[in-house]
């Protein structure tokens, strides 16, 4: 293969979790990220690998459950409906403490809604997606190069934390063709030593399970598991700046928002307005500390979402309500243009005044 | 270049079918007045040939392509007047087919009046930077797959290897090679090589039968 090769979003994510060691897919189709099931389909028997079109989401879920709980690493992919058919899974899983990958790449709702790109899923995402107290790894790429990169350290995380890492992308990313390198330096997974695979008559059976007898033991591990999610969020948030540094108009976007919002932050520095961006890359973790350092200097935040007003609240929430926040979106499948972030830009540089 | 009445656009899907089928659209429409694109894609739900809608009309070139493409609608639908491309035969008509197999199978479905008529140029788009297919052997097999869906044998290749805009001219030379041998084990001739139209100039006289692509404007980039 070429050193760089050409490839798109949702290829990118399946070529890397092969890369990553994943050799278990179950899935059922849905646009806008059925590339990955095509491309596992294609490439999972060639490499002693299982690729299996489940019945439902709701199967392919717990078939990821199945797995998990044997120690490999395993994934599911599917879009915004399928995410939700997928959410009883998602609590079982993080009630019995097991790692998985998850892709998420978003289209447009709620109910069937429609096959155009979105961001809408920001609160299932980062809610957890499920019933109980629970959280979720949430990777948010903003290339094919990103889309690949946050696969290989979505299975890091979902094994060091034993909990599940989801890829939270939306149709473009998905779709989308750029050019991507694929070197990794691919760790061994960690040794899994609570793992349903045989006991070889050596140790005691190990038990994969998320129901508990005792509300003072399902308390306890309830607090244990907080005391990580508290370790995680001091230590594994990420994000990147770009123009920070002196910024007053500080626009707030992850996935394809953060591209168009890079192109009006370029176009608003032409007219003199200092504005900036912090893109999330984690949503979970949201990364909190670019916002404590940018806040006494920023006029304003805009949050540019392609949905309703969603990631809006943990800026309020990152930057303590010192400053206005304001919103600037489209939904439904449609995406903001830079014209569109720029007059935001404008607005919130005259003081919030048309 | 092509001189068939009809140019069928076929690949491993993400080849750039797409990009090749709207710019050879442009230059057939300097040489003849009508000019039809066909978009049979049945497989991708974006980035299709009707983004491309405003260059079409601006040219008067006519566009057949399904009437939910870019839509939410999620069928793989074909448009009724696909069946003029074969009865009307007073248009020069470049049809973009969709990728792999599975997209050539809707073109199966005007392969008889296609090979009655007998004036057409059926072409393999050929990228070696798309991991599923970056060697002979692996282009071969997807060349025998679409074949076999669609009931047209092949009659020459395009070279389109390209990593999108990051594309260097020494990236299209290191190319060449390859769609040498593609085309020395398949016995079909390199009708063109395509570039981007940034990377033209420095390409001229360097390749032959060059073909420059203007690319689809993407406003996020």
């Amino acid at each position: 293969m070429a050193d760089k090769v050409l490839m798109k979003g949702n290829e990118a994510i399946a070529e890397a979790a092969i890369l990553a060691g994943c050799r278990h897919y179950f899935g059922y189709p849905i646009t806008p990220q059925t590339e990955i099931a095509a491309y596992m389909a294609k490439k999972m028997p060639k490499i002693g690998g299982c690729f299996l079109q489940a019945e439902s989401e709701i199967a392919a879920i717990n078939m990821v459950y199945g797995v998990s709980a044997t120690g490999k690493r395993v994934m599911t992919s599917s879009s915004s409906p399928g995410i939700a058919l997928k959410s009883e899974g998602l609590s079982y899983l993080a009630g019995a403490d097991l790692p998985a990958f998850i892709v998420n790449v978003q289209r447009g709702g709620p109910g069937l809604g429609g096959i155009q790109p979105s961001q809408s899923d920001y609160f299932q995402a980062t809610r957890a997606g499920g019933h109980g107290d629970f959280r979720m790894l949430v990777l948010a790429p903003a290339s094919v190069q990103e889309m690949a990169d946050l696969t290989v350290k979505g299975f890091e995380l979902a094994d060091k934390y034993r909990m599940t890492a989801m890829v939270l992308a939306d149709g473009t990313m998905g779709q989308m063709m750029e050019p991507v390198s694929l070197d990794y330096d691919i760790k061994p997974a960690p040794e899994k030593p609570w793992a349903t695979n045989g006991t070889k008559m050596e140790r005691e059976h190990n038990i994969v399970n998320s129901l508990f007898l005792a509300p003072e033991e399902l308390e306890k591990f309830n607090f244990d598991r907080y005391e990580r999610y508290a370790y995680i969020e001091e230590n594994e948030a990420m994000y990147e700046e770009y123009m920070m540094d002196d910024a007053e108009i500080v626009l707030v976007a992850f996935g394809i928002a953060a591209r168009v919002t890079k192109n009006a932050v370029n176009e608003a520095r032409k007219f003199g307005i200092k504005a900036g961006l912090i893109r999330p890359i984690t949503l979970w973790p949201f990364p909190k500390a670019p916002f404590a350092k940018a806040v006494d200097n920023a006029k304003a935040f805009i949050s540019v979402e392609l949905s309703m007003g969603q990631m809006i609240e943990d800026v309020r929430l990152a930057t303590e309500c010192k400053r206005p926040v304001t919103l600037c979106n489209r939904a439904g499948g449609m995406i903001p243009s830079p014209e569109q972030v720029l007059e935001a830009i404008k607005e919130a540089a005259n003081g919030g005044a048309k | 270049m092509t001189t068939k009445r009809l140019t069928i656009l076929c690949g491993h899907y993400g080849s750039g079918k797409t990009n090749v089928a709207v710019n050879l659209a442009f230059k057939l429409r300097e040489q003849h007045d009508r000019v039809t694109v066909a978009d049979l894609d049945i497989v991708n739900p974006y980035f299709r040939t009707k983004d491309s809608m405003k260059e079409f009309d601006e040219r008067g070139i006519r566009l057949i392509c399904s009437p939910y493409a870019n839509s939410n609608v999620d069928i793989p639908a074909l448009p009724q007047e696909l069946y003029s491309v074969t009865d009307d035969k007073g248009q020069t008509v470049v049809l973009d087919i969709g990728g792999d197999d599975r997209g050539a199978l809707a073109l199966g479905r005007l392969a008889e009046q296609i090979k009655v008529e007998g004036d057409y140029a059926m072409l393999m788009v050929i990228n070696r930077f798309r991991p599923l297919t970056p060697d002979v052997p692996s282009t071969l097999e997807v060349m025998r797959e679409i074949e076999t869906a669609c009931g047209i044998p092949f009659t020459g290749l395009v070279n389109n290897s390209n990593l999108g805009e990051e594309t260097t001219a020494d990236d299209v030379l290191g190319s060449l090679a390859y769609a040498d041998e593609v085309a020395k084990a398949t016995g079909l001739p390199l009708v063109m090589t395509t570039v981007k139209d940034t990377l033209y100039n420095e390409l001229k006289g360097q390749i032959n039968n060059l073909f420059p692509l203007m690319l689809q404007d993407k406003p996020f980039m």
